[in-house]
């Protein structure tokens, strides 16, 4: 078994004119999605990111927006699952709800760190 | 992430976020000015977005409603101090929402759920403008009341979807340019508008029971959000007549027949030919309940003699045992409040219940022939008293007519 961290981008939240009904029922998906991971015990962590927050980068320290032009661009949480290996990693991020909200799942695999 | 809440799948309760953005839309346009009535749906919005994001990584609040209410509270507080120099909210409270000291206070008095409720009706009544046409008074209630998205309100009306858009916009346009919500502190302002209002949430209601959409599901939304609306109507005392009372008696007893009403393909099923084991029994009881509450005092309506014709329906244990007699009384008094020739073909329906076909065909001719021109049950009506009293060609000649 092994930890991978499932990020997430884009989404239902980042365009206009949803109606109540359908995003409750977008909820209702991901809570779903989620929770049925967790009933299988390969849930060990993860949380929404909020929006805004920058980017550090060079000698300088510059503080900037980074390389994202849109807030769907930018992760907007985060899960980190046990699984067997890649493939079923790959498999569980596929039942994602994200994919259809025009959002998408990134996998990567954590990797272990010596001690 | 507790191990409590990793192992749980928390469900919403069914309708939350429809529900509570009528409610929050009505106690922050309250706060904001009808003016400001884009900037209170934004606000909205965004209370409902920020829940998505949070709650959908699997732990949703104790208190799903107070949650999205207080994000919703925090949005108005900000936009208030953000533009308190550039616009102005609800004249009334332009002195509180000024002062740091007594915008809190303020708003959060506006907050409490007897203020929301009255908000609420008044946005209701607010709606049924009788400068507004019907069906405009419909699609603004569900849209602002009942939280549909306009696609909706456009499937569940048939309707193209830029066609209703314009339709609401027009409905927001007026509410807007009327200045300020219906006052409902009054009772006689309450009872100045109530039939309006009761005529507009019996019509929403009839969309669902009568309309011509085929999904069952949104019928029975658009029949449970007339009764949920006209229920959060009777709490408030003025608002509550006896006709008032009778009309949710009535809405009841239909919709505890709905569901035998519509066959799996969205085809009518004759009053006759149901299966009275799916009606809804609770539906029925509290029909009951609500009618015996609507008999208290002196005032006899047409809705309460359409609930209680629903009723004797409802109580027939088989529809041979249906109380013919005392259903055709009832349509006689109807008759008399409501002389339409809509009733009046009821009543000759139930006419030939209790003395045959001849005289019902008797009733259905005496109706003034230009009331129902064109209406399709009259002339099956027609043709099925021909066919009980064995005259078969004039029978076939009413429906082919009925059908054409």
């Amino acid at each position: 078994m092994a930890d991978y961290l499932f990020l997430f981008r884009g989404g239902m939240q980042h365009e206009p004119g949803h109606s109540p009904a359908e995003l409750q029922a977008s909820m209702q998906k991901w809570l779903g999605w989620i929770g049925g991971i967790g009933k299988n015990g390969q849930l060990k962590g993860g949380q929404p990111l909020e929006n805004g927050g920058k980017v550090i980068a060079g000698k300088k320290r510059v503080v900037t927006d980074g390389p994202y032009a849109e807030a769907k661009d930018i992760v907007g949480g985060y899960l980190i699952v046990t699984a067997k290996d890649l493939a079923e990693a790959y498999e569980i991020a596929k039942g994602c709800p994200g994919p259809d909200e025009s959002g998408s799942v990134e996998v990567r695999g954590l990797a272990p760190m010596p001690g | 992430m507790d191990s409590e809440s990793e192992i749980r799948s928390p469900k919403v309760v069914e309708h939350l976020f429809r529900h509570e953005s009528g409610r929050m839309l009505a106690a922050l346009v309250r706060i904001l000015g009808l003016h400001n009535f884009d900037l209170a749906e934004d606000i909205v919005q965004e209370a409902l977005l920020r829940a998505l994001e949070t709650w959908r990584f699997g732990r949703v609040p104790e208190n799903p409603a107070a949650w999205l209410m207080l994000t919703a509270r925090n949005g108005a507080l900000d936009a208030v101090r953000r533009e308190r120099s550039a616009r102005r909210f609800a004249p009334d409270l332009s002195y509180q929402l000024d002062s740091e000291w007594t915008l809190v206070p303020t708003v959060d008095r506006l907050l409490i759920d007897s203020e929301i409720r009255d908000d609420q009706l008044r946005m209701m009544f607010s709606c049924c403008h009788p400068r507004l046409a019907p069906e405009v008074q419909v699609a603004l209630i569900l849209k602002i009341l009942c939280g549909f998205g306009t696609r909706e309100i456009a499937g569940a009306f048939l309707t193209e979807n830029a066609a209703m858009d314009k339709r609401i916009a027009r409905g927001k346009e007026a509410l807007r340019e009327s200045g300020t919500l219906y006052e409902i502190r009054s009772d006689a302002a309450v009872l100045d508008r109530i039939d309006a209002v009761l005529a507009t949430l019996y019509l929403l209601f009839n969309e669902g029971y009568h309309g011509s959409h085929a999904d069952l599901p949104v019928r029975e939304e658009l029949c449970s959000e007339a009764m949920r609306l006209l229920a959060m109507l009777l709490e408030h005392r003025a608002a509550a007549p006896p006709r008032a009372v009778a009309l949710l008696a009535l809405m009841c007893f239909h919709a505890a027949r709905l569901r035998a009403r519509v066959d799996d393909t969205g085809c009518l099923i004759l009053l006759e030919a149901q299966d009275r084991g799916l009606w809804d029994s609770d539906l029925i009881r509290r029909g009951v309940e609500l009618l015996d509450r609507a008999a208290e005092g002196d005032e006899v309506s047409e809705f309460h003699l359409e609930a209680a014709i629903a009723a004797k329906h409802c109580l027939a244990a088989r529809y041979e045992a249906t109380d013919w007699r005392g259903i055709l009384g009832l349509y006689d008094l109807l008759l008399r409040v409501k002389p339409t020739p809509i009733v009046a073909l009821n009543r000759a329906i139930a006419v030939a219940q209790v003395d045959g076909p001849e005289a019902a065909l008797v009733a259905l001719l005496a109706i003034p022939e230009d009331g129902l021109a064109g209406y399709p049950f009259f002339a099956a009506a027609l043709g099925e008293m021909h066919r009980r009293a064995g005259r078969l060609t004039e029978a076939a000649a009413q429906y082919r007519t009925a059908i054409s």
